[in-house]
């Protein structure tokens, strides 16, 4: 039983990883990653990652806002207390508009917020790569891919070997 | 594969620029990428500067000014301000919308100019989001303390109460609780976002173990992967777009808390959109009077360059001269609408006890910003500061000028008089700039004052299709 998290191999540039990334993508890896300080343009095709579904969190959070706006100002100031303003309607949708579009936009911004995390596990309080020195580097100026020995692909020497055909002069393994 | 990918990007490289339109780069001295981390941080991790003390505790004790005036007036009663019939919106609400308006330049800059995909906000966003932030905190004071009985201002939140009655939704004022609590807790949540990348390079960098477990905290674990950024880049994507609807609609609903009354000076159709360009102006001028000393100060010369600066100058002249078209057309409707309350009105605002107020405004926000024109006005940064801040004075005066010329005259002579504010109106004033700085100094000095892992993804090293990114040939970006 191996105690290892996986293999990593460092880039010095945004190019040299996105060419790693493409091959490891064509060889068939499931559990890998790429790690940049900042995101890179391209790198989702060159992964082969789909769409991110944050959308869809923040389209639920900004229909519920919307609903809960109108249903509130409806309930409140025309079914369970109506007080006659001016003559105005006891409910209208033009006036109860500016808060539920207010609320639509604050649940849609928690929607895309709570989205992202949930989505990447996050907040995580431990992960093996934080432990590994080098990898410091990550959010300073190095580029890392890491493939995982839980992918089912995943072979020492044979990793290893695809790994030192992208190029990479740094190629280490990574503890659980 | 990558023999494709070169071929194609030889075929697909454009032809060279020519010398006299190519674009200053955005990060001077081609600066690597490791430099824009150690530079920013080092902000953070350098002893703590002894202007910064100075600055502190002067931003302190006006705070506390601030909060003992708010103390002197909740247990004396709203007496104590100018505020008098037939004025009862005074200085604190003219104070509110100021606030208000000046945080709007921070969302412009992080929502709309992200969707424009205009790059040189990376540079700012982070300054500015904070300035919005802590804008919003001053301004969301002045409408709690001034319902006057401020135990009862939970009132303005939809919650059940002993009296069984609800919030009255069909009021802009109502309009405006749910308005600009959004936008403060929106604001929040992408200035949040931001920094989760830039905590975590803290956090890499951190000695100390307290450093290193608060940052770790906040950066919930960031580990700059892949898979991460492409959701954190779609959140991010629709965090702008929400909020660029968001800081066109708070400001207008401002502007209807006026608009929806019957006022001779308020009722007016075009306030929304004039209110929204004032505070865009305004919200420039405050990230223009901060920026040029943090730059200097900091030592950030080679990230906010003299085209950002130029750039905000620009958008500065481009929205003063939208307040300058909103000023002369309200003139010209109140002439065109042929009722005499309403032509009064704008002639007291020139002509009456407070034409002084309305040129200073006329001054400030619509003649002086001209100067920004001139390239040479807007490179020399001593200029641009002063007149930074002339754009907050005049704004200061347009907000004057609406709130109290417009009441202190309206239909029948018999009700008129003239507001003076007193000692505390300006004392809470004053100390509100105490409550601002005191977190914009706590900001510069715990947090990444320019978003870090944006500025990089600008740089041309960031960029794989650039020679400089890694790519053998020259690419398409190029």
């Amino acid at each position: 039983m191996s105690t290892a998290y996986g293999i990593i191999a460092e880039f010095d540039t945004p190019a040299g990883a996105m060419h790693a990334a493409e091959k490891v993508r064509d060889a068939g890896f499931r559990k890998w990653d790429v790690f940049t300080p900042f995101p890179v343009h391209g790198m989702d095709k060159a992964m082969g990652l789909k769409n991110s579904k944050v959308g869809w969190f923040s389209f639920l959070g900004g229909v519920t806002g919307y609903t809960t706006g109108m249903l509130m100002i409806w309930f409140m100031n025309r079914f369970d207390y109506p007080i006659l303003i001016g003559g105005k309607p006891m409910f209208s949708p033009f006036s109860a508009f500016p808060p539920s579009y207010e609320l639509t936009i604050l649940l849609g911004a928690f929607g895309a917020l709570g989205g992202m995390l949930i989505l990447n596990r996050l907040p995580r309080l431990h992960h093996p790569l934080l432990k590994h020195k080098r990898f410091e580097l990550v959010t300073h100026d190095k580029f890392f891919l890491v493939i995982e020995t839980a992918d089912p692909r995943y072979d020492e020497a044979e990793t290893r070997k695809l790994l030192e055909s992208t190029g990479s002069p740094r190629i280490e393994l990574v503890e659980e | 594969m990558a023999a494709d990918a070169t071929v194609l990007s030889g075929s697909l490289s454009a032809p060279s620029v020519p010398k006299e339109l190519e674009r200053a780069p955005l990060v001077r001295n081609h600066r690597p990428i490791g430099w824009i981390s150690d530079r920013i941080c080092a902000i953070n991790e350098g002893p703590t500067p002894a202007w910064w003390w100075v600055a502190f505790v002067i931003s302190v004790g006006m705070m506390s000014t601030c909060f003992g005036m708010i103390a002197y007036q909740i247990s004396t009663g709203v007496g104590v301000w100018g505020n008098c019939h037939p004025v009862m919106w005074g200085w604190p609400i003219i104070n509110f919308v100021w606030w208000i308006g000046i945080g709007h330049a921070g969302t412009l800059i992080s929502a709309i100019l992200f969707l424009l995909r205009q790059k040189w906000r990376t540079a700012v966003n982070r300054a500015a989001e904070a300035m919005t932030i802590f804008a919003v905190m001053c301004a969301g004071i002045y409408p709690v303390i001034h319902v006057g009985r401020v135990w009862f201002a939970w009132w303005l939140f939809p919650i059940p109460n002993a009296n069984g009655i609800w919030p009255q939704f069909r009021s802009p004022l109502m309009w405006d609780v749910f308005a600009v609590s959004t936008y403060f807790t929106v604001s929040l949540l992408f200035w949040y976002m931001g920094l989760i990348p830039d905590l975590a390079v803290l956090r890499d960098r951190a000695k100390t173990k307290i450093k290193q477990f608060a940052y770790g905290l906040f950066s919930l674990g960031w580990t700059g992967s892949n898979r991460h950024w492409s959701n954190y880049e779609k959140a991010y994507l629709i965090l702008a777009g929400l909020s660029t609807p968001l800081v066109l609609s708070v400001h207008s609903i401002v502007s209807l808390d006026f608009a929806v009354s019957q006022l001779p000076g308020w009722h007016t159709t075009i306030f929304p959109p004039y209110f929204v360009a004032g505070a865009i102006f305004s919200g420039f001028g405050m990230v223009l009077t901060l920026l040029i000393p943090i730059r200097k100060i900091c030592g950030l010369e080679d990230i906010i360059t003299i085209r950002h600066v130029d750039l905000m100058c620009k958008v500065t002249l481009a929205t003063g001269s939208i307040v300058g078209y909103a000023y002369g057309m309200e003139v010209f409707i109140a002439w065109y609408s042929g009722s005499p309350y309403e032509q009064f009105a704008f002639y007291n605002r020139a002509f009456g006890p407070y034409w002084w107020g309305y040129w200073t405004m006329i001054g400030c926000n619509v003649v002086i910003p001209q100067l920004f024109w001139f390239r040479k006005i807007r490179e020399n940064l001593l200029v641009v500061f002063v007149i930074s801040i002339l754009v907050n004075v005049g704004m200061w005066f347009e907000r004057f000028e609406i709130v109290v010329t417009s009441l202190h005259r309206d239909f029948l002579p018999s009700n008129w008089a003239v507001y003076k504010p007193t000692l505390i109106d300006v004392m809470t004033y004053l100390g509100t700039f105490g409550l601002f700085f005191t977190f914009f100094l706590l900001f510069m000095r715990f947090l990444p004052v320019i978003a870090i892992s944006e500025v990089k993804g600008v740089t041309p090293q960031a960029d794989p299709h650039h020679p400089l990114g890694g790519a053998r040939h020259g690419g398409h970006h190029g």
